[in-house]
């Protein structure tokens, strides 16, 4: 992974320098609120319900182990003992006390980390795909290019200030695990046939009140320009992005107001203007962050099958939880942050001590976090699986879940975010308990449940095979329901399947769906392919067809 | 009399701004709309021109007016719009030699390194902000990780290019 140099290093300590003393001055008056926001959300720090909510970024969701020591100490000195993981794949702790926060991104420098830039009208962590370097199916590793797009967002001093937060996503692969249409710039690796790599690039994704998918704008952009035409895309919006309404003020309503061919002049015409003007990305640049991310010392190893003669449990856990290798004899596994009876991608300090253990003994001492709040082990040698399957099973962390509908997202909701109108936590411990069964689980397949509680989509609801959507009605908490979202793939925002149901009864409507899912599926068809084959209508009727009892 | 940051000192302006009485001899300040208007007479002053613009401007309408500009104004009216920054930038990206002086409610120390580093080079400081905290924050970082006057660019360092 990337290791800072002296110039990192020293960026680093005079931001947290920086915020030190304005930390300070807002503490002492001599600055105000409204001034003390703008630079507090650059630094990752929100003010909650209860308490300030800090974002620590971890670019493109991967750490090594030092750090997730260190974020372990921090969560245990200065919170509660417990870290969620975000759909950003970044870390957030939700009780840190102002006036420490400068303490906390300092001892986050000493082990290269920081919040910059994690919230703000500003470009923000970079995220990837999880399984980046490791994934069969990849082209080339998102990485170097992600650090490289991090360094160069870092404290730009022309995009710092946008119109709305701004999120990047790179993915290498042919499938699409980074949900690039989901963001405001998506760019997919492409092979050029031999010729240097270069990116098609897409524009507009976003979530939140308006959801829109992101459109390809340019096919094909050689490497080297990649700085060039970001800057023309960000000059673009900072100029004519609108700031009179913060709910059209992201990149995807000015596209949807040019449309895409306008929007394609424009950044064309100042990507000619300006390239000159902008960094190129030299090769030699290129081959020094690239080598940090070389591969790790594989161990020449045979595949083998390491199910056999085990028991049942670990063959689920197996099937569920692990992955395929691009080197023979290993294989991904997923650290299920998702065990029932738990918030979804919590993880206490405890747990992050132990993973930093066993990432240490048996991958190669790297951890990443996924988008859908899971950790994954990316390099396992598969002769060690069933020993750390026994060891995330005593840390809680072996739930066989993955990929199904107890796999949900759900963002921390009105227990802690201010800008909630629903509860996401009882409502996922609900459905928890009503899917406990995990043959059940199995038998419904691959479900992508994703759960906001607002409207702002942290939980990527739109994307969901199935979404919830947290709503305020009369000051009590309803939900509303939406099928056929999905965010890579063939990526679709989900439709509404009617009016909403009251927080007691989304377990039972979950079942409702899922029940019409299992009369109607073709063998073998998976539960979004279902619902793009026979629609909404089917499970609309089902689940307003006679009154729910409360779960 | 007003005072302003100007190269990291702390000087008298002479300036006049839109709005303020001035002599034909005077350095002169005019909106972007009244450039635009009075081409021909703005050229007549005896004093220097220089013109303002609001955040919603295009500085590419300023091109052919650039020569014979020597400020142009540009405005940060708090820490949220930005404007001005990418304005700043291509500016300089015109080739624009002249001053470009932050102006505006926005104009604090907790800024003015980016404004510097897109091609500002006066800052005319918001209202209580005192100049010894500023020039303290204008050194407050030693390198950067764009291509950024007056730090040393980390690419720079690190590639010698």
């Amino acid at each position: 992974m990337y290791r800072y140099d002296a110039l990192d290093q020293a960026f680093l300590e005079q931001r947290v320098a920086e915020f030190r003393d304005q930390t300070r001055r807002f503490l002492a008056g001599s600055l105000s609120e409204e001034e003390f926001k703008a630079l507090r959300l650059r630094n990752g720090l929100y003010i909650q319900r209860h308490a300030p909510m800090l974002r620590i970024a971890i670019p493109y969701g991967l750490l090594s182990t030092r750090q997730l020591r260190a974020l372990a100490a921090i969560t245990r000195r200065y919170d509660r003992g417990i870290g969620h993981v975000t759909t950003r794949q970044n870390l957030q702790l939700n009780w840190p006390q102002l006036p420490e926060v400068p303490d906390i991104l300092a001892e986050l420098a000493e082990v290269q980390m920081h919040a910059i830039q994690t919230s703000g009208n500003c470009v923000r962590n970079v995220t990837s795909d999880h399984l980046a370097g490791v994934a069969p199916d990849e082209i080339e590793d998102p990485r170097p290019y992600c650090e490289l797009i991090r360094q160069w967002a870092t404290l730009h001093p022309e995009f710092t200030y946008l119109p709305r937060k701004f999120k990047i996503a790179v993915s290498g692969s042919s499938a699409d695990r980074a949900l690039i249409q989901a963001h405001d710039i998506g760019l997919r690796i492409r092979d050029n046939a031999g010729g240097p790599l270069g990116f098609e690039v897409w524009v507009g994704g976003g979530l939140g009140r308006q959801p829109i998918l992101a459109q390809r704008v340019r096919e094909f952009l050689p490497a080297e320009e990649l700085f060039a035409y970001l800057e023309a895309v960000l000059r673009v919006y900072n100029r004519l992005g609108r700031r009179d309404n913060i709910h059209k003020a992201r990149i995807k309503i000015l596209v949807k107001t040019l449309g895409i061919e306008r929007m394609r002049e424009l950044i064309e015409q100042e990507w000619r203007s300006g390239r000159e003007h902008s960094p190129r990305l030299s090769p030699e640049q290129l081959a020094r962050v690239r080598a940090h991310f070389e591969p790790p010392p594989y161990e020449t190893r045979p595949d083998i099958d390491p199910t056999r003669g085990r028991e049942a449990p670990f063959l689920a856990w197996y099937r569920y939880n692990t992955r395929a290798h691009r080197v023979s004899g290993y294989r991904a596994v997923f650290v299920s942050l998702k065990a029932h009876g738990r918030n979804p991608g919590d993880i206490t300090a405890g747990q992050m001590e132990a993973v930093a253990d066993l990432a240490e003994e048996l991958s190669f001492g790297e951890v990443r976090t996924t988008h859908d709040q899971n950790l994954v082990l990316a390099d396992v040698p598969q002769t060690e699986l069933y020993r750390l399957w026994l060891r995330l099973r005593e840390l809680e962390l072996a739930t066989a879940n993955i990929g199904t509908l107890t796999d949900m997202i759900a963002c921390p909701g009105l227990d802690f975010c201010s800008l909630a109108n629903a509860g996401t936590l009882s409502v996922a411990r609900a459905i928890q308990a009503r899917f406990d069964d995990l043959d059940y689980l199995y038998d419904l397949g691959p479900i992508e449940l994703k759960m906001s509680g607002c409207m702002n989509a942290c939980g990527h609801h739109h994307i969901g095979h199935i979404g919830i959507l947290g709503v305020d009605k009369h000051g009590e908490e309803w939900y509303q329901i939406t099928l056929g979202g999905a965010g890579s793939g063939r990526a679709a925002l989900g439709e509404v399947i009617g009016p909403s149901v009251p927080q007691a009864q989304v377990a039972a409507t979950l079942e409702r769906i899922v029940e019409v899912y299992r009369d109607e599926r073709a063998d073998g068809e998976y539960f979004i392919d279902t619902v793009r084959r026979i629609g909404i209508e089917p499970f609309k009727e089902r689940v307003y067809a006679t009154d729910l009892a409360a779960a | 009399m007003r005072r302003i940051l100007r190269q990291r000192e702390w000087v008298i302006d002479h300036w006049r701004y839109p709005g303020e009485p001035a002599s034909q001899t005077d350095d002169l300040v005019v909106p972007l709309a009244e450039l635009h208007a009075q081409p021909g007479q703005s050229l007549r002053r005896g004093g220097k021109l220089g013109v303002r613009l609001t955040p919603a401007d295009d500085p590419e309408q300023l091109r052919a007016d650039l020569p014979r500009l020597s400020l142009v104004a540009v405005e940060f009216p708090n820490f949220s719009d930005g404007r001005g920054f990418t304005q700043a930038t291509v500016l300089r990206r015109l080739g624009f030699a002249g001053e470009v002086r932050a102006v505006g409610a926005g104009v604090k120390r907790d800024l003015l390194l980016l404004m510097a580093r897109c091609g500002c080079d006066a800052f005319d400081l918001a209202e209580g902000e005192d100049p010894q905290s500023a020039l303290q924050a204008l050194g407050r970082y030693s390198v950067a990780y764009q291509k950024a006057e007056p730090l040393p660019a980390v690419e720079r360092v690190r590639f010698g290019a």
